[in-house]
């Protein structure tokens, strides 16, 4: 019931954003805001579709991005030949065979791939990715080289009669078919294949003793994946009516993964949680910071060692204590874990805008300012305090972690009583 | 006519050779146990038999067909269904979803991913069914790795007999359980596996002569005797080599 | 047949090179099941650390120095990472090295900047050792093979003659069988882990002067060395020094081959015109692409051999 909630509040929120910063006395969108909801829909679908391996399917893919950069080439051509009156398919529609391009090269790839399992999957679709983002820079017919290759997306062929010209109509075009691939692939969850998916998972060897093909089943969720992503691409492709390398190469699949694994795997909705919160902080801090790589990367790793199941799995184990009325109880402990967080966090951001403005920020002429200050990168005070505050907020937060993981031991305990 | 047949089975692990040319027929609707000491090459034989491991020569015929160049998937889908020793459960599922996967394939329902599981009332009704079977209705939304130990047992005979298979093969079903965990074991088993050809390795002597018709004396990967459980008890090199040990 | 010989020359260096990065990449895995993608990160650390050290104190004592400090590295990345990863299973371990990837990224960025720096061959090195057909061969290159040579038989030495080495060996060919020994498990898993990355470092400092110390190095030697080991086979010693020299020679040779898959089908009568992508295939010379050569061997070999050209493992 709950969760029937918040996905409405998750549409009409998507549907109503853009209004809520119209500038009226222009007659403006923001476009910056329409850029990053944009980018966040296609971002929505490639996670969740990287997540039909991960999570579903426990399978480490590193060519992800491949399936989403081929539906983006593809539409870039779709669209070309739609201009031309080649292709008589309407705007609407085009996302599909999108689709369908990443569903065709997930098929190639994914007979390979399959063969395998964990760790050589995991390098083949390395491998997989690498070659592709490689002949994507050397041949230039379908893929420009490195200038990519470019579209006009008003092709005059809409259902709606609509042009696309605007910003904001390219986005409810998003927004609709981010909708039938999130409800498409929630739907998969729910047949045979995608249970079997998650058996696969967690017993490689006891589902081919109940009848399945493991292969099979990990080969067809593999181009599904794939056909999804290709629709992310798509989208990507009208949006920006460009599409380069970068729509394709390891930055993008590797994008796909913290997306998912910090939102949580664990969970159908953990990825879209990833991949909102991870778009909106690159395009919020990446913007201040020319460090914003390590603190994903830093949240990463800690979300592997300390959270495996992501903010979603976090989220969730709060539903018992939660149900049993007594989520009260932890308000006092995670108020005690602020303060000392805080330290951490600030010890640690202090240290690495200090370094990167040391070596980066002074080969581009940059200055570390804060608060309208202009911070002396070379003078000792900044330092000592940065350290201070980390050391001192990671030796507080351990103690008080430990105080928070005996209360939280024991509501367990309660509530499961 | 046999249900399950082998011929002169052998198979090497390198340069050692752990079966060592076993013959087995077992009819129809027969009850059969193997016993042997450790290392008898129990559980070996039934990898072979299932596919998990390819045998280095001889022959295994499933209702007089051959499966012994068969994938294990393929072994099942004739009607071959086997439980692990060691409980091998997808544990991340519930209970409910266990044993609904293990009926799937046997329903026809392949890899699809057009039918929505909910809508498949057959196919619920019939894990739901199997649920109360086995005494494990009051678990059914229980994650299946947070199981007890004798649950997960219970659990896994389920899954292996859920697909219908006619020929059932189990790797010490009893294995670490208490008495009353195996007396419920086994009357379990008795129950579910009615009308069914059953092979089964066992430890356990009073379960062996309780329920087989027929038992086989394994040794060092070679049968040293076969037959109703009176012949087998009266057999005195199965006495010297394995009885005697072990009822003193 | 002047190119030929200096080509197999340096395809012979640069795959040693490769070598030395893959057999640790080897070695940690069949020995942990963990494919450390770091390993390429570490590479580079070396690089940096050898950049650094030299600075101080010249390079043949950072030849020394920094490998040992990779070694470190390598050591506090398995006790306080990998080994709590290793909780939350398999697929966690994959996902931390490769969170780690990031991290030494950005770290050496954030430390030596973005620009390539000024590691240069030792001047006691820098002169053509000799001339073959009016074309030097540096002493470098020469000093390189040296080095990896006495890298091969100090490894084949330590596996062969020492008790790690024993279990090592065990773990190779019976992976489950590690844990059954009595040994200290942990200890063992961290030694082997330095090693790898003592390896990668000790790389590290003789490839960062052969090719170019710059944060960009891990991320263009990464892929290659994964390939090679996937090529070779995963957790096969053997298999992965047969493909590091393979991949090291047509790397070289793809360089200076000038023909195109149209040129060798014109003696056929085959004439390739027009201007389509499958043309452009056909009429891209080799060398041209020579950086997808090893993916698509890749492919090709586990389309027929899936466990790779010498692999007996499944994982």
């Amino acid at each position: 019931m709950k969760s029937r909630w918040l996905i409405l509040v998750l549409i009409a929120a998507a549907i109503a954003l853009p209004w809520g910063f119209y500038d009226w006395s222009h007659h403006r969108h923001d476009g910056f805001l329409i850029s990053v909801l944009s980018q966040t829909g296609m971002m929505i679908v490639l996670a969740l579709s990287y997540n039909m391996l991960l999570g579903q399917a426990g399978l480490f893919s590193l060519c992800h991005a491949t399936f989403f950069g081929i539906g983006g080439y593809a539409m870039v051509h779709f669209l070309n030949a739609a201009g031309h009156d080649e292709l008589p398919v309407p705007m609407e529609i085009m996302p599909l065979l999108a689709g369908l391009s990443g569903l065709g090269l997930a098929i190639l790839f994914g007979a390979m791939a399959t063969k395998q399992r964990a760790t050589a999957f995991a390098m083949i679709t390395l491998g997989i990715g690498e070659l592709m983002a490689t002949a994507a820079l050397m041949f230039h017919h379908f893929f420009g080289g490195e200038g990519g290759v470019t579209t006009d997306r008003m092709i005059d062929n809409s259902v709606f009669g609509l042009t696309y010209a605007s910003g904001i109509q390219v986005y409810y075009l998003i927004v609709a078919w981010t909708l039938i691939a999130v409800a498409l692939m929630y739907f998969l969850t729910l047949t045979p294949l995608g249970r079997m998916a998650n058996a696969t998972r967690d017993n490689y060897e006891r589902a081919q003793f109940i009848g399945y093909d493991p292969r099979m089943v990990r080969f067809i969720q593999f181009a599904l994946s794939g056909f999804f992503a290709g629709i992310g691409g798509g989208l990507y492709a009208i949006t920006y009516e460009i599409v380069t390398f970068d729509a394709l190469a390891a930055p993008l699949s590797a994008n796909a993964l913290l997306m998912a694994y910090i939102g949580g795997t664990t969970v159908f909705g953990g990825p879209i949680l990833g991949a909102i919160l991870i778009t909106l902080l690159q395009s919020g801090v990446s913007l201040l910071s020319n460090s914003w790589l390590v603190y994903v990367g830093v949240m990463f790793i800690g979300m592997v060692i300390f959270a495996p199941s992501g903010l979603a799995g976090i989220i969730q184990a709060h539903g018992p204590i939660q149900r049993a009325g007594r989520l009260g109880r932890l308000t006092v402990p995670y108020l005690r874990l602020v303060l000392p967080a805080l330290a951490l966090l600030l010890g640690f951001v202090g240290l690495v805008e200090l370094m990167s403005f040391l070596t980066i920020g002074a080969a581009q002429g940059k200055k570390l300012i804060l608060f309208g200050n202009p911070i002396d990168v070379h003078a000792t005070v900044p330092w000592v305090v940065s350290s201070v505050s980390l050391v001192v907020g990671g030796t507080w937060l351990r103690f008080e972690a430990a105080v928070f993981h005996r209360v939280w031991e024991r509501l367990s305990a309660e509530v499961s009583r | 006519m046999t249900a399950l047949s082998l011929r002169d089975v052998r198979k090497n692990f390198g340069p050692t050779e752990i079966i060592r040319g076993v013959s087995l027929d077992i009819a129809p609707g027969e009850r059969h146990c193997i016993i042997g000491p450790n290392g008898a090459g129990k559980t070996t034989c039934f990898n072979l038999i299932s596919g998990r491991f390819p045998i280095s020569s001889g022959e295994i015929l499933l209702n007089d067909q051959r499966i012994d160049t068969l994938p294990p998937h393929k072994i099942n889908r004739l009607g071959l269904s086997r439980s692990f020793q060691i409980t091998s459960i997808f544990h991340r599922l519930s209970v409910f979803e266990n044993l609904r996967c293990a009926l799937l394939w046997s329903r026809g329902y392949r890899y699809s991913f057009w039918s929505p599981l909910w809508r498949q009332k057959a196919l619920n009704e019939a894990a739901e069914h199997l649920l109360e079977e086995l005494n494990l209705a009051a678990r059914r939304d229980i994650l299946a790795g947070l199981l007890s130990y004798a649950e997960q047992r219970a659990l896994e005979i389920g899954m292996t007999i859920a697909g219908g298979a006619s020929v059932i093969l189990l790797d010490e079903p009893t294995a670490g359980m208490s008495n009353t965990e195996t007396d419920y074991a086994m009357a379990l088993i008795r129950r579910v596996t009615q009308g069914k050809t059953l092979l089964m390795v066992e430890h356990d002597m009073k379960v062996v002569f309780d329920l087989a018709d027929t038992i086989t004396v394994l040794v060092y990967g070679q049968v040293i005797a076969s037959g109703p459980p009176e012949a087998v008890r009266a057999n005195r090199a199965v006495q010297e080599a394995y009885l005697g040990a072990l009822e003193e | 047949m002047e190119t030929l010989l200096i080509s197999l020359l340096n395809g012979l260096v640069y795959g040693m090179l490769l070598f030395m990065l893959a057999s640790g990449l080897t070695l940690i895995f069949s020995m942990m099941g963990v494919l450390n993608f770091a390993h390429a990160s570490i590479y580079m650390l070396g690089a940096y650390l050898a950049f650094t050290v030299s600075e101080y104190v010249g390079f043949f004592p950072a030849l020394i120095v920094a490998p040992i400090l990779c070694g470190l590295i390598g050591a506090a990345i398995e006790i306080w990472g990998l080994r709590r990863a290793h909780h939350n299973g398999h697929i966690a371990e994959l996902l931390f090295t490769f969170g780690l990837v990031f991290i030494i990224q950005r770290v050496v960025q954030m430390t030596w900047g973005m620009l390539p720096m000024a590691y240069r061959v030792p001047p006691s090195l820098d002169f053509p050792l000799f001339v073959l057909y009016g074309s030097n061969f540096p002493a470098y290159r020469g000093f390189m093979l040296v080095i990896s040579a006495a890298m091969l038989l100090g490894t084949w030495l330590l596996l062969k003659k020492t008790r790690v080495g024993l279990i090592i060996q065990a773990a190779l060919s019976h992976p489950q069988m590690v844990s059954a020994l009595g040994h200290n498990v942990p200890r063992v898993f961290t030694t082997v882990f330095a090693g790898g990355c003592v390896l990668a470092g000790l790389a590290g400092v003789i490839g960062g002067n052969y090719q170019t110390t710059e944060p960009g190095m891990a991320d263009s030697m990464g892929p290659i060395v994964f390939v090679v080991v996937v090529f070779g086979g995963l957790g096969s010693l053997a298999g992965c020094f047969v493909a590091s020299i393979l991949m090291g020679m047509v790397q070289t040779f793809a360089v200076v081959i000038d023909y195109s898959i149209a040129d060798l089908l014109r003696p056929l009568g085959l004439a390739i015109s027009g201007d389509t992508l499958l043309t452009e295939v056909l009429t891209v010379p080799v060398a041209r692409i020579g950086a997808l050569l090893p993916f698509v061997m890749m492919v090709t070999i586990l389309f027929f051999r899936p466990r790779g050209l010498m692999g007996t493992r499944d994982t």
